[in-house]
């Protein structure tokens, strides 16, 4: 990990000469796919892209300008800094001439004299960029360590005497050439490289060093494991010895420290060229490490032999439940009361673990893990603190509910075991807390702060219900707000006016603890003048936010609606009417699971499966996710939950903005109606203003359309599981099962989709994408899910409920909320024409609201509660 | 005329006092309800198209206007003043077809402040004024496609950017400018065109002006209409070796105040701020008085944030008097310490130090 810190992963995949598939990609001119090749490098960690386009059979300089020019619309990939990589002046140029942003040049060199070195570097200094000068003079490319040396010294001494570049802008590669080639002459390049490093960083303060890793292992082509572990021991060494940055495929490096023991130290005889018979040595080796080279990781004991203090500490730190007990006791013991044990030595290791999650060297994971054996440590001395009968006082009483109908408390949990390894005491009122029921048990119980949660939009109009009553009862206890669905603006504009005695937005666990410290500190009043004053300025911000923005009438919007290209209506599904899924092999969804968002739960931030590789957080990545999959075995194979799916497929056209569902094939007799709202924005270039509706070929259009409802869930048994775990003090576990069940009830409707698409509808037979193409959405047609933003309004899920008899053929309820129950589920509508996309309706208009609520026989009032978060 | 003002004496002075620049012109221009015959003057009278709205032709047509306002912010307290050439490339001027007037609207609008300037200079010597020549973002950006459907699509060229500029810089020089100022930038990639541009004309030349860059955070997000970070386009342009860098337009002070204070936290070279009077209320009017936003920008210099503060648009020279007693016993901000900090930016920065 070290090594890392100080070097620059420069990412080698966009480059024609070094890559097959890009150059492929470009040669056939599928700039869009070559784009997916950046986005990937950044994903994986790149922090500047290095782009080459020289190829004799490509007209390099058109390609250069033409990669950049959409590289610079796409916001993820063009974040980084980009290195312009070419032998051509002349694309050099091209390409500078396209960037906004400082890249860096890669290369000039004194190969063709002075006068044309110092004239490129004049112009680079105008066009504001960073350089490598490579190692080449008028004689050649330099191989030896004095070589090297000389050139780069002299390049130097000509940039920043003659023309003032700035020497932190310069960049040397020192050449890095292939070792192991079988030829004497080359045993000791990476040497020379290593020390040339060295001498140049000592003469040339300020400079850089870069180079090429994968040419160092060039001859075990093939072999990608013994190339990855001669690029991470050659780095080991070049970084040693000042190197500060170098094209590697970002994905792919090896921990030093992970290489097995005999192939690191072969590497290392080749790269440090420490014996004669060095190459031959570690071809002897190479083919049994042609697979994964990585070892398991070795077991430790030597912590139980520490005293007992720090073998609390060790175990809190390192998550290990197996000893606590004994330890504890012994820790008892020494003890002159039970409790001091708590205040005493699993204080202290969680202090230790508290700081290192606040420097980021300790990840979410593991600080639940060192909770599960704060708890259980504890739950060991209760019986004899109760003896004693003394009590011991935490340093403030939180409660924690997850508000009136809704069911999602993956957040809340992690926050509440965030706040209880800080010494707070936590009362979890669990889901779909009332208002009354919460408000009473923080009068009874004397709590200090009270903590709401909520990720479906109604629970926000709940929170706000919640705070007027605790105005209206007197309660003068600060309220926090956190959870998916909530955010600043809104507890600030919402919430915060109608509660004086301090309303807080959380926007993670690891906030939580510095919130509530501040709330129960001296300053509090302080820290809350501050926060209200905050909010005024979000309030005031929000207010005159967006200028720009116009609504348009409703009238205007339908005018511009979506115009649905009615030759690619789908066909007539397969098989019309409902059906259902009962007893799901849940096993068979594993390979549909998008693991992005379990990361993003545990707070690590990364794409699935490049995070596992992530230099920082790729361990804890791995570790959780082995984790995961042990806890999925068991899940699944002992029966602890089980999956189910109905859904159905109906004829049905629109009707204005409203989804017609017919009885059947004659439709005469409507089914049921489905609302849909309208964007109202008026949106950049005048793009439609869409509706759900407007990609239904509509009843006077005489084409026959069709519609799709499902309702998954994966949830059965996962809610006892998980209280299971939690009751044997256990929240790591218990988090982990739920936040499992989530990503399955997502995998079975990703899978339930694709064979509706396949077979039940059929309108797809022939597709063939893979799984990171079906988390792109790559398919045609779309299924958005009522409340969310394609179709806003929750309410629209009773119909969907009605229409497939949900609740009496699988027992999937829906709350007052319309949360769905079990939490792990999924439910939506199926759209099948090719131009269906998903859209956000975002803000609309009173017009709309009144309409809407005419429509659905609601009060004006019942309609702005329901769909408040699309009211300005 | 004096002697030319070096980029080291510009420094010198902007060590020992917070300088004033000056506050809108176009503001000033509206409330003057110029109609179509107005803007002509006599030489347009005959002008193929519509000129009305080309505020950088009154330099021709309208001398005595341009030249009072420039008076009127001198005389409220303003060390600097903009040449009104804030659309006078030859790539803007294009929407009036008046390409081949730019070179002779940046030659004018320099002379007319430089004379306006070294009257006031003459009546208060203790207190010296300069001219910036201004350099506009122009109309056009090119790292951004006009065209949703066709991202690789660009209507302007970095080359054809720098073929306007080149022209406009000389002419801002040769009519008497002091200062290069590249203002209201909102693409990074034009501002390196422009700043590729003056660098040529300071090597043709053989001496070097002052050079000022301000750019525009175009709303909340904190980022420039082309999407970089303030960190991110400080990067991009440090190679110019600005004197000042700074940001204007768009927001205004309280909005604008996170980004100031970063720029003021990495930024080698002097900062400089003109904010808005506001944002524009429902009738397009900026309603920010003088005395809040004084109050404001003071705060900013005692905050040690500001070397040059001034005003954009829907400000007036209450403003700017407002400004200038606000600040004129305060200190001015000391540049951060050269670090040799490795430093580059996509769209946002990618900064090391070791």
């Amino acid at each position: 990990m070290q090594q890392q810190a100080r070097f620059i992963n420069i990412g080698e995949r966009t480059n024609v000469t070094g890559s097959a598939k890009f150059k492929k990609l470009i040669l056939a001119g599928n700039f869009e796919a070559a784009l997916d090749v950046a986005r990937q490098q950044v994903e994986s960690g790149a922090q500047i892209i290095d782009i080459n386009m020289d190829e004799a059979m490509l007209d390099s300089k058109a390609a250069m300008v033409r990669y950049l020019q959409l590289l610079a619309s796409e916001p993820d990939i063009s974040r980084v800094p980009i290195m312009v990589d070419s032998s051509k002046w002349e694309v050099i140029e091209a390409a500078l001439k396209c960037i906004q942003g400082k890249a860096v040049v890669n290369s000039i060199s004194l190969k063709e004299g002075e006068s044309l070195f110092l004239y490129q570097a004049r112009l680079l200094r105008r066009y504001g960029a960073a350089v490598v000068v490579m190692a080449f003079d008028e004689k050649g490319q330099a191989d030896t360590k004095a070589r090297k040396v000389a050139i780069c010294q002299r390049a130097y001494r000509i940039l920043t005497e003659q023309i003032g570049f700035p020497p932190q802008d310069i960049i040397f590669d020192p050449n890095i050439f292939a070792v192991a080639t079988g030829i004497e002459e080359h045993n000791n390049y990476a040497v020379d490289f290593i020390e040339a490093t060295r001498e140049i960083k000592r003469l040339c303060p300020h400079a850089k060093i870069s180079g090429g890793v994968s040419n160092v292992s060039f001859s075990f082509r093939g072999n990608d494991a013994v190339r990855e572990a001669i690029h991470s021991v050659f780095l080991y060494h070049a970084i040693a010895a000042g190197m500060d940055m170098g094209i590697v495929n970002a994905g792919q490096l090896t921990v030093y420290d992970d290489i097995p023991p005999l192939l690191k130290q072969r590497v290392e005889d080749v790269i440090l060229n420490r014996r004669d018979d060095a190459t031959e040595r570690l071809l002897e080796i190479a083919a049994q490490f042609k697979g994964d080279g990585s070892v398991a990781e070795k077991t430790d004991d030597a912590w139980r032999s520490f005293p007992v203090n720090k073998r609390l500490e060790y175990a809190l730190v390192k998550g290990i439940t197996d000893f606590i007990e004994i330890d504890t006791e012994d820790a008892r013991q020494q003890a002159q009361k039970p409790l001091h044990v708590i205040e005493g030595p699993l204080m202290d290791g969680m202090n230790v673990v508290g700081d290192l999650f606040g420097e980021g060297k300790m990840f979410l994971p593991q600080v639940v893990k060192s909770a599960r054996v704060m708890k259980k440590a504890v739950a060991y001395l209760q019986p004899y603190i109760e003896q004693e009968k003394e009590g011991g006082r935490a340093q403030a009483k939180v409660l924690l509910a997850t508000v009136k109908g809704d069911v999602h408390d993956i957040g809340k949990n992690i926050v509440g075991v965030v706040l209880q390894c800080n010494n707070f005491e936590v009362i979890d009122l669990g889901v779909m807390v009332p208002c009354a029921e919460l408000l009473r048990v923080a009068k009874e119980q004397n709590v200090d702060i009270v903590g709401l949660s909520g990720l479906i939009t109604p629970s926000l109009e709940e929170m706000v219900h919640v705070a007027k009553e605790m105005t209206r009862l007197g309660y003068t206890v600060p309220l926090l707000i956190g959870g998916a669905t909530t955010s600043k603006a809104h507890t600030a504009v919402k919430v915060e006016p109608n509660y004086q005695h301090g309303v807080v937005y959380v926007s993670n666990a690891s906030r939580s603890v510095s919130v509530v410290q501040s709330l129960i500190a001296n300053n509090k009043a302080e820290y809350l003048s501050r926060i209200k004053h905050e909010y005024e300025i979000v309030r005031e911000q929000h207010a005159r936010s967006r200028p720009g923005e116009k609504l348009l009438t409703l009238a205007e919007a339908r005018a511009n609606r979506f115009q649905l290209d009615l030759t690619k209506v789908a066909p007539a599904p397969k098989q019309l009417g409902v059906q259902l899924w009962q007893d799901i092999n849940l096993n068979l969804l594993r390979d549909y699971i998008d693991w992005t968002p379990f990361f993003i739960t545990w707070q690590l931030s990364g794409k699935y499966p490049s995070i596992l590789n992530h230099a920082e957080v790729g361990m804890e990545a791995r570790r959780v996710f082995n984790d995961a999959n042990a806890i999925l075995d068991s899940m699944i194979n002992d029966g602890h939950i089980s999956g189910k799916a109905i859904f159905g497929l109906f004829p049905a056209n629109s009707d204005g903005d409203d989804i017609v569902i017919y009885t059947d094939e004659t439709r005469s007799t409507e089914r049921a109606r489905l609302y849909n709202l309208r964007q109202q924005l008026q949106l950049r270039n005048n793009a439609a203003n869409c509706s759900l509706a407007d990609f239904i070929a509509p009843i006077d259009s005489g084409v026959n359309d069709y519609i799709g409802a499902f309702a998954v869930s994966t949830g059965f048994g996962a809610d006892e599981l998980a209280a299971k775990f939690a009751a044997e003090h256990d929240d790591y576990n218990s988090i982990m099962v739920k936040a499992l069940a989530d990503r399955l009830a997502e995998a079975l409707a990703e899978y339930l989709h694709l064979k509706v698409r396949r077979e039940y509808w059929g309108y797809a037979a022939d597709e063939t994408l893979d799984n990171e193409q079906l988390i792109r959405e790559l398919y045609q047609g779309t299924r958005p899910a009522p409340g969310y933003p394609a179709c806003p309004e929750h309410t629209e899920k009773g119909t969907l409920w009605q229409l497939l008899d949900v609740e009496a053929q699988i027992g999937m309820q829906l709350t007052e909320s319309y949360a769905m129950w079990p939490g792990a589920a999924v439910s939506g509508w199926y759209l099948a024409h090719p131009d269906a996309k998903y859209f956000a309706v975002s803000k609309i208009g009173d017009d709309q609201l009144t309409e809407y609520a005419a429509k659905k026989g609601w009060t004006l009032e019942q309609a702005q509660s329901w769909l408040g978060p699309n009211l300005r | 005329m004096t002697a030319r003002l070096t980029p080291n004496q510009f420094r010198q002075l902007l060590a020992e006092r917070i300088l004033i620049l000056d506050g809108a012109m176009g503001t000033m221009i509206q409330q003057h309800c110029l109609d179509e015959a107005a803007f002509r003057g006599e030489e347009f009278a005959n002008w193929p198209c519509d000129v009305r709205g080309n505020n950088d032709l009154l330099v021709l047509s309208q001398p005595e206007l341009i030249t009072d306002i420039h008076r009127q912010y001198l005389l409220a307290g303003a060390d600097i003043i903009e040449t009104n050439t804030f659309n006078s490339t030859s790539i803007a001027m294009a929407d009036y077809q008046m390409e081949r007037l730019a070179a002779r609207i940046n030659h004018e609008a320099a002379a007319l402040a430089r004379k306006v300037c070294d009257e006031i200079t003459a009546q208060q010597p203790d207190k010296p004024r300069f001219v910036a020549g201004v350099l506009g973002p122009t109309n056009r950006t090119a790292s951004i496609s006009p065209k949703v459907n066709d991202p690789g699509f660009r209507n302007i060229s970095f080359d054809q950017l720098v073929d306007a500029y080149t022209e406009a810089t000389h002419a801002l020089i040769a009519g008497g400018a002091d200062i290069i100022m590249l203002e209201t930038i909102f693409d990074t990639l034009n501002a390196k065109a422009a700043a590729f541009a003056v660098l040529k004309v300071f090597d043709e030349l053989g001496y070097k002006l002052p050079v000022m860059i301000s750019g525009t955070i175009t709303d909340a997000s904190g980022r420039t209409l082309s999407g970089q970070t303030t960190e991110a386009f400080y990067h991009s342009l440090a190679h110019v070796e600005p004197v000042c860098f700074g940001l204007n337009c768009a927001l205004g002070p309280d909005l604008l105040r996170p980004y100031v204070e970063t720029l003021a936290n990495i930024a080698e070279a002097y900062v400089s701020v003109n904010p808005n009077a506001g944002l524009p209320n429902e009738f397009g009017e900026y309603d920010l008085g003088p005395v809040e936003m004084a109050r404001e920008i003071a705060d900013w210099a005692e905050q040690g944030f500001v070397n040059i503060v001034g005003g954009c648009c829907g400000t007036t020279p209450e403003h700017i008097k407002a400004l200038y007693t606000a600040v004129k016993h305060l200190a001015p901000r000391q540049p951060k310490a050269v670090s040799h900090s490795f430093n580059l930016a996509g769209l946002e920065a990618f900064s090391v130090e070791w």
